[in-house]
């Protein structure tokens, strides 16, 4: 609490007396307020052991949750797969020293970072069906489809901005020894700017892992649906199982998050760019076009 | 085309999205209150509001929005028995409020944060050597400052929570996936049209939304 206050100086003998009366009274109000909810889970029957019991006994697990995590886990895969390549392609594309290229690469990218991650899942199963695809792998097909398209195109951003963010020296130092432009991004740039944007790209594994959730909008079998699929069965404990799903989840993006972390301090030696710690995490369903400016760094909060 | 437009002409698109920015105003203001509330817990020098902020943001910020609307209409109504309207539909759009505020929230936090963490320590440092006392400079130097550097992620929340608002299509609001589901479901040979519909006006609205933010943000920029 010292280190980033900016509003706060050091604190005097009152200041501190202060602060530790405030500071008592905050942990009352707060613990108070957590009592409050769990009584009210109490009256409302939540705590019941049965409940509880279904929501975690080991067939929810076996039929339920793992099932349903290792099809969340499936789409998540592919999708970062094809999101990186996708982001790739249109990042470097909008590097292209080729006007037209450049520009059909940025429409593209603006227009899918500018339409929701849903509206895209929806329209990609609808065409999927029409195609006369296999309706059981449809829904699989739509998640990764909306996910590629939408991640793709922030990844597409991140190659961009790390390639921006490289002091200007190493393009300048590609040119002095004779490279052309396309020469000197594919062998000095892109490969410090991959490392640089390692950080944010697993950050933004996390948005694509908690977005894969919303494939049960369109009935894709992942854990979130497995999830409400057992709570509505016999006693009920939807409130149980939604509760098991969400800590799944959050488990796994904490993880994901620790990792980005340790990349950004481990890999800041390695490259001339700057390696920011999980930074984009901060945007759900990160920027929109034209504001372009927070992707290069304007200022990347603390993760 | 000309069967198309009469196509479109029997849905109320204008309506779907005047329902996606009702619910993106309410739950705006709504997480940019408990977001600023969140922020002032994360910067007070109290530790156990200092747990309390960074417990609620680290928590929901890796939740999936889906999982909490779900929570909303699957358990806050019908076990919990929150409940906003007898109308069916209005009640949705409060508990997709309700959602979406608790979401975003966190982001807001943030976004508030990292503009307070714009301002170099020199200024407050600054503003106590010349004997302003602790409102003042946050009045006059910190929060004038720390509000310029804000615009730009609190802009990119707005846009996110814009697109967010379609998450709601989870409970059976009318706005506008839920609507595209609809129009899809009955008009199945016109799936690509529908699906430009809809997104071209996702970038009608957002691209503006992002556009001022950046002008904004450039305008107001604090030159260091």
């Amino acid at each position: 609490m010292s280190a980033q206050s900016v509003l706060f100086d050091a604190l005097g003998p009152r200041g501190r007396r202060m602060t530790t009366i405030i500071n008592i009274v905050a942990a009352l109000a707060l613990a108070g307020l957590l009592v409050f909810v769990v009584m009210k889970l109490n009256d409302a029957g939540q705590l019941a052991g049965n409940l509880w019991l279904r929501a975690l006994d080991s067939n929810a697990w076996l039929y339920y949750y793992l099932p349903g995590l290792q099809n969340t886990l499936v789409a998540a895969v592919y999708s970062v797969v094809l999101a990186v390549v996708f982001g790739l392609i249109f990042g470097v594309g909008r590097l292209a020293s080729n006007r037209l290229i450049r520009w059909f690469c940025g429409l593209v990218v603006e227009f899918f970072r500018a339409v929701p991650v849903l509206v895209m899942m929806v329209a990609a199963a609808a065409v999927g069906y029409i195609l006369g695809l296999d309706r059981d792998i449809v829904p699989l097909v739509a998640v990764v489809v909306g996910l590629t398209l939408y991640n793709g195109s922030v990844i597409a951003e991140l190659v961009r901005s790390g390639v921006y963010g490289l002091p200007k020296g190493q393009r300048e130092a590609g040119l002095a020894v004779g490279m052309t432009r396309g020469q000197s991004i594919r062998s000095i740039e892109l490969p410090q700017a991959l490392i640089a944007m390692l950080p944010s790209l697993v950050s933004q594994f996390v948005v694509i892992l908690k977005d894969s959730a919303l494939g049960q909008i369109i009935l894709y079998s992942e854990l979130l649906r497995s999830a409400r699929l057992l709570g509505s069965g016999a006693p009920f404990p939807i409130l149980q199982t939604l509760f098991v799903a969400a800590l799944i989840f959050i488990a796994l993006n904490f993880l994901l998050g620790w990792l980005a972390q340790v990349l950004a301090r481990r890999l800041g030696s390695r490259t001339s760019g700057r390696t920011t710690a999980a930074a984009p995490t901060a945007v759900p369903q990160a920027a929109g076009p034209g504001a372009t400016g927070t992707a290069g760094g304007i200022d990347d909060g603390p993760g | 085309m000309a069967d198309f437009l009469t196509v479109l002409s029997e849905y109320d698109i204008a309506g779907a999205y005047w329902v996606n920015l009702k619910l993106t105003f309410f739950a705006g203001l709504f997480a940019l209150v408990l977001g600023t509330i969140l922020a002032m817990f994360r910067i007070s020098p109290i530790p156990s509001l200092n747990l309390a902020g960074t417990a609620y943001v680290n928590i929901l910020r890796n939740t999936p929005l889906t999982i909490i609307i779900v929570f909303g209409l699957a358990v806050l109504w019908p076990v919990l028995r929150v409940e906003f309207s007898e109308v069916f539909t209005v009640n949705f759009f409060w508990l997709g409020v309700v959602g979406l505020t608790v979401y975003h929230a966190a982001f807001f936090c943030e976004a508030l944060r990292s503009g307070i963490n714009t301002v170099p320590v020199g200024q407050a440092e600054a503003a106590r050597a010349i004997g302003l006392p602790f409102l003042d400079s946050a009045r006059l130097v910190i929060f004038p400052q720390a509000f310029r550097g804000a615009i730009a992620p609190l802009g990119n929340v707005v846009i996110a929570l814009i697109k967010n608002t379609t998450v709601v299509a989870a409970g059976s609001v009318s706005e506008i996936a839920t609507l595209m589901r609809e129009m899809i479901e009955n008009e199945s040979n016109y799936v690509y049209p529908i699906f430009l519909t809809v997104a071209v006006g996702f970038v009608i609205i957002v691209v503006p939304v992002g556009m001022l933010a950046t002008y904004l943000s450039r305008r107001l920029a604090v030159s260091r």
